[in-house]
């Protein structure tokens, strides 16, 4: 399904300050894969995601999605079957625009943006597709999506990335920015999105439980690297408190609770 | 005021009007400030009148706003291919089109249309309204089409893209080919707007574009604060408003006995006072 060999990402390359973001990741999901991802900051998570969704370049390696090398495609074009949601709740949505023209957009994803003129024909599905959500948001179509609060903008967002169906769906932290409530509705939201269209999913998370709870492959990363993965039985039997052991004796970073522990 | 005057500003401030149009779509829609402007209105005065001289006025209209398409199609090649920042970009096409201007002038940097048919002459039997109901036609074309053309599928990607790039390339639109159309647009209106000035005025002169993104700037900044709307009918309606009062106050200005060189001055100082009081209020509402 998704494919990545050998993917390199270096920031300021040929200066001081050149960085290896990714050194040589390789990574392979099966269809319907929801893997969930943890590392400290700068372990190369985001730009495991940016690389992936064609926001920045990659130096060396192949990227093949489906049947399709998209290694070299630009970003729009791979986002005809990526669907994204980023940290910030304020990113996925255009806020001078009513909630209708703005799924109008997303239900446009992969297709032609041609001369017709915007019409209130796909009124209903839009609703039926609010009406999901359950947050009230199919009475207020006309609503310029500014005025939401970034919960309801991000359960948006989640909407509008799934509406086409993607062949891959990446989750940058999307809850982070919202409070503990609706951080787990949202999360709720998701994993019933990713059920129902049977999607392969990607899910950067800080939270051990959540890393847990959700999906069927936990990645851990460090340092550009994928160095511990997760899946089956084992993890399936394994406690919040086993991870961050895991966590903890891969990456050598000995957090409070680990050191309680022993 | 004699009513030769008031029809005089209301002819300007509809001519301007035209151009105010262009630049909504790059300023408010598009969210870039493209200086490709001072440029493509020389071009569209150019093209205007060495076609009128030809003797083909109408055509004259068409061909100035295919060049200030150009225009504005190389601006958007800057920004998006050369990754050149977007003031830089405008300024740097606004440069080069002084020679090309020049070029379509025939080396000459004043051109006189005096006593030649223009797009006006079918008008004249209407005198003294005829100019302005011609230019009253062309605004209430070009406000219709704008209008439908920004609720077509494309349309609605031009908004998002000024309103939220991250969410335009997420959502598969080509972010790069909307700056394009958009710029496209923006500045074939100004030449639109530069073309129909020269016929009017009667002669083409190679300074004529300069100032010209703020007197757009000003007219959006005071139609949108008159006319208070989220719909992009009453919006475009809003500018050329904020035109027709901007020139109306100039007119008065000048009917009082303020000196004609002071207006660029008086103009880049309404803008600033307009977009401070803004931001200020904003700040103070802040704290």
């Amino acid at each position: 399904m998704l494919e990545l060999k050998n993917v390199k990402v270096v920031f300021n390359e040929g200066t001081v300050n050149e960085k290896i973001a990714l050194s040589s990741v390789n990574l392979k999901l099966e269809q319907g894969d929801f893997v969930t991802i943890i590392g400290s900051n700068g372990a190369g998570k985001s730009t495991l995601f940016n690389a992936i969704s064609g926001a920045i370049p990659t130096v060396e390696g192949e990227i093949i999605l489906g049947q399709q090398n998209i290694t070299d495609l630009p970003e729009f074009k791979r986002s005809c079957v990526i669907g994204r949601l980023f940290q910030d709740p304020l990113k996925g949505t255009a806020p001078s625009m009513t909630i209708e023209e703005n799924l109008s957009l997303a239900s446009q994803r992969g297709k032609h943006f041609s001369l017709k003129l915007f019409s209130h024909k796909h009124k209903q599905e839009f609703k039926k597709a609010l009406a999901n959500l359950e947050l009230g948001l199919e009475e207020r179509l006309e609503t310029k999506v500014g005025t939401l609060s970034g919960g309801q903008r991000q359960a948006l967002t989640l909407l509008m990335a799934t509406y086409v169906t993607p062949e891959l769906l990446l989750l940058d932290e999307h809850t982070a920015a919202l409070d503990p409530k609706t951080a787990e509705k949202v999360l709720e939201m998701s994993e019933k999105l990713v059920k129902e269209h049977n999607l392969t999913t990607l899910m950067i998370t800080h939270n051990m439980e959540d890393a847990l709870k959700y999906g069927n492959k936990t990645i851990i990363m460090k340092d550009g690297n994928i160095i511990a993965m997760v899946e089956g039985e084992e993890r399936k039997n394994m406690s919040v408190d086993d991870l961050i052991h895991l966590y903890s004796s891969t990456t050598h970073e000995y957090t409070d609770r680990v050191l309680l522990k022993q | 005021m004699s009513l030769t005057v008031i029809l005089g500003a209301l002819e300007l401030g509809g001519i301007f009007a035209i151009l105010s149009l262009g630049l909504y779509i790059s300023y408010k829609i598009l969210n870039l400030p493209d200086l490709t402007v001072d440029g493509s209105f020389t071009l569209g005065c150019a093209v205007g009148a060495v076609t009128t001289v030809g003797g083909y006025p109408f055509m004259g209209l068409f061909l100035a706003f295919f060049s200030g398409c150009l225009a504005g199609t190389v601006t958007a090649i800057l920004i998006t291919k050369f990754e050149i920042m977007p003031l830089l970009s405008g300024i740097l096409t606004m440069t080069g089109l002084y020679t090309i201007n020049l070029i379509v002038m025939g080396d000459l940097p004043t051109i006189s249309l005096f006593l030649k048919e223009t797009v006006f002459t079918p008008f004249q039997s209407l005198y003294p309204y005829g100019n302005l109901i011609f230019i009253v036609i062309i605004l209430v074309i070009l406000v219709f089409l704008l209008n439908t053309f920004l609720k077509t599928q494309v349309g609605l990607a031009l908004r998002a893209t000024g309103d939220n790039e991250d969410m335009v390339r997420a959502s598969s639109i080509d972010a790069d080919k909307m700056k394009l159309i958009g710029l496209a647009i923006a500045n074939g209106c100004v030449a639109l707007a530069g073309a129909v000035f020269s016929q009017h005025q009667t002669f083409a002169d190679i300074n004529s574009g300069v100032g010209m993104m703020v007197i757009g700037l000003a007219s959006i900044i005071v139609g949108m604060s008159i006319l208070k709307s989220d719909k992009i009918l009453f919006q475009l309606i809003a500018v050329i408003l904020g035109s027709v009062v901007y020139r109306g106050l100039l007119t008065v200005a000048l009917q009082i006995g303020l000196p004609s060189s002071y207006l660029k001055l008086l103009s880049a100082v309404l803008v600033v006072i307009a977009i401070a009081s803004t931001n200020l209020k904003r700040r103070k509402k802040r704290c």
